[in-house]
């Protein structure tokens, strides 16, 4: 038989709990309720399971379990008893505690609740987070860096605005979805960015490629979520490769391309194919089919710029941000050379960002022109949000020499 | 089914481009037609236009007194100009109305779902 413990159902927990959540919420209408009575059903299983052996349908074990358990408490309050009659719950005596059924769009109905608009980006996320990946809240709040009351208080305050206001738990019509589904893609992308640095980091990525692959397959004919699948896809494919042993970050020009995951880039790329045939190009399609030329190319020489160009013109055209004009600016470079690039980056107002001052270094540098590459470089170091792309920054400053170096001291120290 | 107050805000002093009597007219009806439209589906259960903040009054205890003093009773720049109570069966049916009436008198509207009703 095989061994039951605390990992493997920690393992089934991250699977299931959304789908037990959502199919509970949908049952009682009280997200409270079939949180508690999820939580309940696992620390039931973690009692029974390393004994009796793993039922033949965990996740539907869970969902019948904590169903059976919400009623219990239910019954024994008056208006727990009114509720379940609203609801036409039957009571769960002994003959009727048959499996309950989960319906294929509970989890979708449960994400746009969890990213309606009425609710704050910050909201979104952590009700996402908490609901349907079953993160706990200590997880959220250390993925967002803020206290755990803090986050504790953000997510009761999100659920009272759901319950006050009636924030409905349905899948929108297809005339509401232009407007209903960029939060819920926004979420996931933001998801999978929290997870780039930082504490629970991999967890954070395989659930925003989780969520990302369950919505792809609810909904199948929104080119956009396949798009941001593919881009989570392509783009986690490397992750590997992004860092050194030391823990720096490594450039794409300088990855390992053996070490990238050809299984996730087929995928992705199979994603982008589909998304082309439909042809209705959208933001992350766009970005999704930038990443896959990257995959399809052995070197950073020999990778097709005119078409990354290409594309970023296309992605500039859709949503004109500064970010997205300095990335294009940046694969111009290799088109037409560092010094178009960096005066097409003299324009934008980027000064926050530290990718910004990251790029004007890495052109600046291979212009030969040390010292305002050094400066540029330690102004990057100064903004950068991680550990590792502080590392990279500085190997960086170490390379171009002394001369520039002297000048940069002090921000060196203060920020080390 | 939830009550939801939807209320607009005037700036005070804010100079408005004054409306010519035929914009004022055109105005007029379209909002008394999509009273119209909310009284048909069962939504509508009261609204108002009020006049502007320098004509308020506040009234509280102090001491055990009653004191009637004068001005609104939250000093800002901004105050309620009017309001509709709707009925609706959800937040989304909610601000379906809100967008429409948004769209009609070009100013923001807030929703606030009551608190007494059922489910609430």
């Amino acid at each position: 038989m095989l061994i039951v413990g605390d990992a493997l159902i920690g393992r089934i927990f991250r699977e299931e709990s959304g789908r037990s959540v959502a199919t509970l919420i949908r049952i009682f209408g009280d997200i409270d309720l079939a949180e508690d009575a999820v939580q309940e059903a696992f620390a039931l299983a973690l009692r029974k399971w390393p004994v009796g052996g793993l039922p033949p349908n965990p996740g539907g074990w869970i969902t019948t379990t904590a169903r059976n358990r919400a009623v219990d408490h239910l019954r024994r309050e008056s208006r727990g008893r009114e509720l379940l009659k609203q609801r036409m719950v039957e009571p769960s005596d002994d003959g009727s505690r048959h499996e309950v059924e989960p319906v294929q769009d509970d989890r979708l109905r449960l994400i746009f609740t969890c990213c309606h608009p009425a609710l704050s980006t910050e909201a979104q996320i952590a009700l996402t987070l908490r609901l349907l990946g079953g993160l706990s809240t200590d997880e959220v709040a250390r993925a967002f860096l803020v206290a755990e009351p803090t986050m504790a208080k953000r997510l009761v305050r999100a659920k009272h605005k759901i319950k006050a206001a009636h924030i409905p738990y349905r899948v929108p019509s297809e005339a509401e979805l232009p407007e209903r589904l960029p939060p819920v893609l926004a979420v996931l992308y933001l998801t999978y960015n929290a997870g780039t640095g930082g504490a629970s980091g991999d967890r954070l990525r395989q659930e925003a490629i989780r969520l990302a692959r369950a919505i792809g397959s609810l909904m199948p004919d929104e080119a956009e979520v396949a798009g941001l699948l593919a881009l989570l896809l392509l783009t986690e494919s490397r992750w590997a490769a992004r860092f050194a042993a030391d823990g720096s970050l490594v450039l794409l020009r300088d990855q390992d391309r053996a070490v990238w995951d050809r299984a996730m880039i087929e995928e992705g790329q199979a994603l982008v194919r589909a998304c082309l045939r439909r042809n209705r190009p959208g933001p992350y399609q766009i970005q999704a089919a930038i990443n896959a030329v990257h995959a399809d190319a052995a070197s950073m020489e020999a990778t097709d710029w005119n078409q990354i160009v290409a594309l970023y013109d296309q992605l500039l055209a859709l949503s004109p941000t500064p970010v997205v004009a300095m990335n294009r600016a940046i694969a111009l470079a290799e088109v037409r050379g560092p010094e178009a690039a960096l005066a097409i980056l003299d324009d934008l107002a980027l000064d926050e960002y530290h990718l910004f001052h990251a790029a004007q270094a890495d052109l600046l540098r291979r212009l030969g022109r040390w010292d305002e590459a050094a400066s540029a470089y330690a102004r990057a170091a100064d903004l950068a949000a991680s550990d590792a792309e502080r590392a990279f920054l500085f190997g960086r400053l170490d390379e171009i020499g002394p001369t520039a170096q002297q000048a940069l001291d002090g921000p060196r120290r203060s920020s080390l | 089914m939830t009550r939801y107050l939807l209320s607009t805000y005037v700036v005070d002093g804010e100079a408005r481009e004054p409306m010519t009597n035929e914009q004022m007219q055109h105005s007029w009806q379209e909002i008394s037609a999509l009273e119209g439209e909310m009284k048909s589906a069962g939504a509508w259960v009261f609204s108002g236009r009020l006049h502007d903040a320098d004509t308020a009054t506040v009234v509280r205890v102090s001491g055990g007194e009653v004191l009637t003093t004068d001005g609104p009773f939250v000093e800002a720049s901004e105050h309620v100009g009017g309001f509709y109570i709707i009925e609706a069966a959800d937040l989304d049916a909610a601000l379906g109305w809100a967008s429409k009436v948004t769209r009609t008198i070009s100013a923001p509207i807030e929703v606030w779902p009551f608190a007494d009703t059922a489910g609430g």
